[in-house]
């Protein structure tokens, strides 16, 4: 029971952390996108049209995050280059990525989808217990841990990790140092598009694999609010997304087992975790002073 | 694209009322109005292809429009409302957390004719419509206690509304005519779409020991569940076999195109009044899709059930007992509509609180 219930857990988180993984990043480089759950669901419906054209989910899952990343450059060209606003800008992205997805994807409505292949190591996978958790996943999985890991060692044990985070942090200084704040935030941007996007497709080629518009139900926003719950740092990023996966399996096996709780109460237990753990960090305020990016969400305009 | 969809029909309207004058003034306009995507090949899918059926069946006569996505409460008063400024002759709220909404709008509109799937609500100008599927709940639940191996399905749900309680008990009497110590595990979604979360509640039933699915959510993410655990299910609103070729063993289908091209006509003749319909299996409304994946004799069973259903007997006919052992109706004893439509209480063996 435990081992099942941590793999429907693996499979409730990964789509939020990938999509946190990468606004992180965003944030860290001084831009708000808040348009996450728009690159989510066009990732979705080309991850999902992708794979049904081609016969081959890995393409999808290219696909995917290729219409994260166009998505993406749209917010970046209206907030970047033509300096509109970030809030505006990005809420925007989301009605646009919800309405574009459901007229490309009309098509592919009621057509069922291919889904992602689970790694299969023969002696491994079958161990008992930590088997199938460990060695049983798909692709999508590994990288969402692998791309936790490369962010953290990104941000902070490399040049260009420095670079990114002192534009998020100060970009007027940035900027007199010679770097270019710009250049900076459009590929930051780029990068969460293409794991918004993955997190995207992980919903309609590995999570469920079929494509109906909407389908992302508001992830975006949650991988959002995991950012913030993480105050930018990517270990406790996976820490939010894994609990906000557990809590809302667990609420389902409670009321599978007949648990007299008001399902509705249930239900918003992951949302009242997030408000919580949210209250408990901010009581700390020099340490999420420390990581927040002073920047973020003003635009910069070069003064020559 | 909603937006877009009715940009392009105002836009249209001005045109053709620029164009042709009076006669754009002879069309029926008559709008829908959807709490889900079309897209979401369930319940509001079938709603739009009886529009859609409409447009066909009576070609120019009529133009339609429709707002989906429109969240229920309070917030869907708007859209009703410009619906009926814009001139639509007749509106269908398509879901029942519209009533109230609706109700307000017709009130005002006393000119423009309404009409509620799913409620009890109505108006001299806002009729009822609803699609008896409990009678094809009640051969589902025969169908699974002649198949689970474990005598026990997971049972996903949305909103404990009379719609979807009576739903719940309806599959339960089918399941008890065969196998009295049937039991149901019920997990509440609450919401009436996201692939994610039904495709959770489906994975923590089966770990619980369900070897068979039901939902009243709307999407396929639970049958397909089924299908790649090998177990069964059932689809939901739209026949889903093509997701699950080898787990669904039947699906009710909603299909609205009669009701909507005879409401339809019925206004461009004069003649619509304020009805209170509820059609079944009898009526074409609700039809089975193919009976597949299960025994010749689970078959033949609900074969016959479905023959004995479209000849007029009723699913909720006594002796049927509540939770708490109180005898609501007696043998015999048909419960009356308007007690289905008000149900708030489980027959005996629900194992399940009903959340209030």
């Amino acid at each position: 029971m435990l081992e099942a219930i941590i793999l429907t857990v693996i499979t409730a988180a990964t789509p939020l952390l990938l999509a946190a993984t990468g606004e992180l990043v965003v944030e860290k480089s001084g831009v708000l996108n808040l348009g996450v759950e728009g690159m989510m669901v066009m990732g979705a419906v080309a991850g999902f049209a992708v794979t049904v054209s081609t016969g081959s989910p890995l393409l999808g899952i290219v696909g995917g995050a290729v219409a994260g990343v166009l998505t993406s450059l749209i917010f970046a060209f209206v907030t970047l280059t033509l300096v509109a606003n970030q809030v505006a800008s990005g809420l925007a992205l989301t009605l646009f990525g919800l309405g574009l997805s459901g007229l490309m994807g009309e098509s592919f409505v009621g057509q069922p989808g291919i889904k992602l292949q689970s790694l299969d190591i023969p002696g491994l996978t079958t161990l008992p217990f930590v088997g199938k958790i460990l060695f049983g996943q798909d692709i999508l999985v590994y990288l969402s841990f692998a791309a936790v890991f490369g962010v953290a060692w990104f941000l902070n044990r490399t040049r260009a990790g420095l670079i990114l985070r002192a534009v998020g942090d100060n970009h007027a200084s940035a900027h007199a140092l010679g770097y270019s704040v710009i250049g900076v935030r459009y590929v930051a941007v780029m990068f969460g598009g293409a794991m918004a996007g993955l997190g995207g497709a992980y919903l309609s080629v590995a999570y469920t694999p079929l494509w109906v518009e909407n389908m992302t139900a508001g992830r975006g926003w949650i991988a959002l609010a995991l950012v913030v719950f993480a105050s930018w740092m990517p270990w406790r990023a996976a820490i939010g997304a894994y609990l906000f996966g557990a809590v809302t399996v667990l609420q389902f096996h409670a009321q599978a087992l007949g648990i007299g709780f008001p399902s509705q109460f249930l239900a918003m237990l992951p949302y009242l975790a997030t408000v919580i753990v949210l209250v408990a960090i901010s009581g700390n305020r020099r340490a999420t002073l420390f990581n927040t990016p002073s920047s973020l969400g003003k635009s910069f305009v070069p003064d020559r | 694209m909603k937006k877009l969809a009715l940009l392009a029909g105002t836009a249209l309207a001005f045109a053709i009322g620029a164009a042709s004058g009076a006669s754009a003034a002879d069309k029926l306009k008559a709008c829908w109005v959807y709490t889900g995507p079309i897209g979401d090949f369930g319940y509001s899918y079938q709603h739009d292809q009886g529009r859609l059926a409409v447009e066909k069946e009576l070609g120019d006569k009529v133009e339609t429009a429709y707002v989906e996505n429109v969240a229920e409460g309070p917030d869907a008063e708007r859209v009703f409302e410009r619906f009926a400024r814009e001139g639509c002759g007749i509106v269908f709220g398509t879901s029942f957390g519209f009533m109230d909404a609706e109700l307000k709008v017709a009130k005002k509109f006393p000119d423009v004719k309404f009409e509620h799937a799913t409620g009890y609500k109505s108006a001299p100008n806002m009729g009822l419509y609803n699609a008896r599927f409990y009678e094809g709940r009640y051969i589902l639940g025969q169908i699974a206690a002649k198949e689970s191996k474990k005598a026990l399905a997971g049972y996903i749900v949305s909103f404990p509304i009379p719609e979807v309680v009576m739903g719940i008990n309806a599959f339960m009497l089918g399941a008890q005519s065969i196998n009295p110590d049937f039991k149901v595990k019920i997990v509440w979604v609450n919401s009436w779409f996201d692939p994610g979360k039904e495709a959770d509640a489906a994975k923590a039933l089966f770990d619980q020991g369900a070897d068979i699915i039901v939902q009243h959510t709307d999407s396929t993410a639970a049958i397909q569940v089924a299908e790649e655990r090998g177990l069964k299910g059932f689809g939901q609103s739209s026949d889903m076999i093509k997701f699950a070729p080898k787990a669904q063993m039947t699906a009710i289908v909603d299909d609205w195109a009669p009701h909507y091209i005879k409401s339809v006509k019925a206004v461009l003749d004069g003649t619509w009044k304020a009805g209170d319909v509820w059609e079944g299996i009898k009526d074409g409304t609700v039809h089975m899709a193919e009976y597949a994946n299960m025994s010749d004799e689970t078959k033949k069973l609900a074969e016959e059930t479905q023959a004995k259903i479209a000849g007029g007997w009723n699913p909720f006919t006594g002796p049927i007992v509540d939770q708490d052992g109180k005898e609501r109706y007696a043998a015999g004893v048909v419960a009356p509509d308007g007690d289905l439509l008000g149900m708030n209480w489980y027959v005996k063996g629900v194992d399940d609180k009903l959340p209030q």
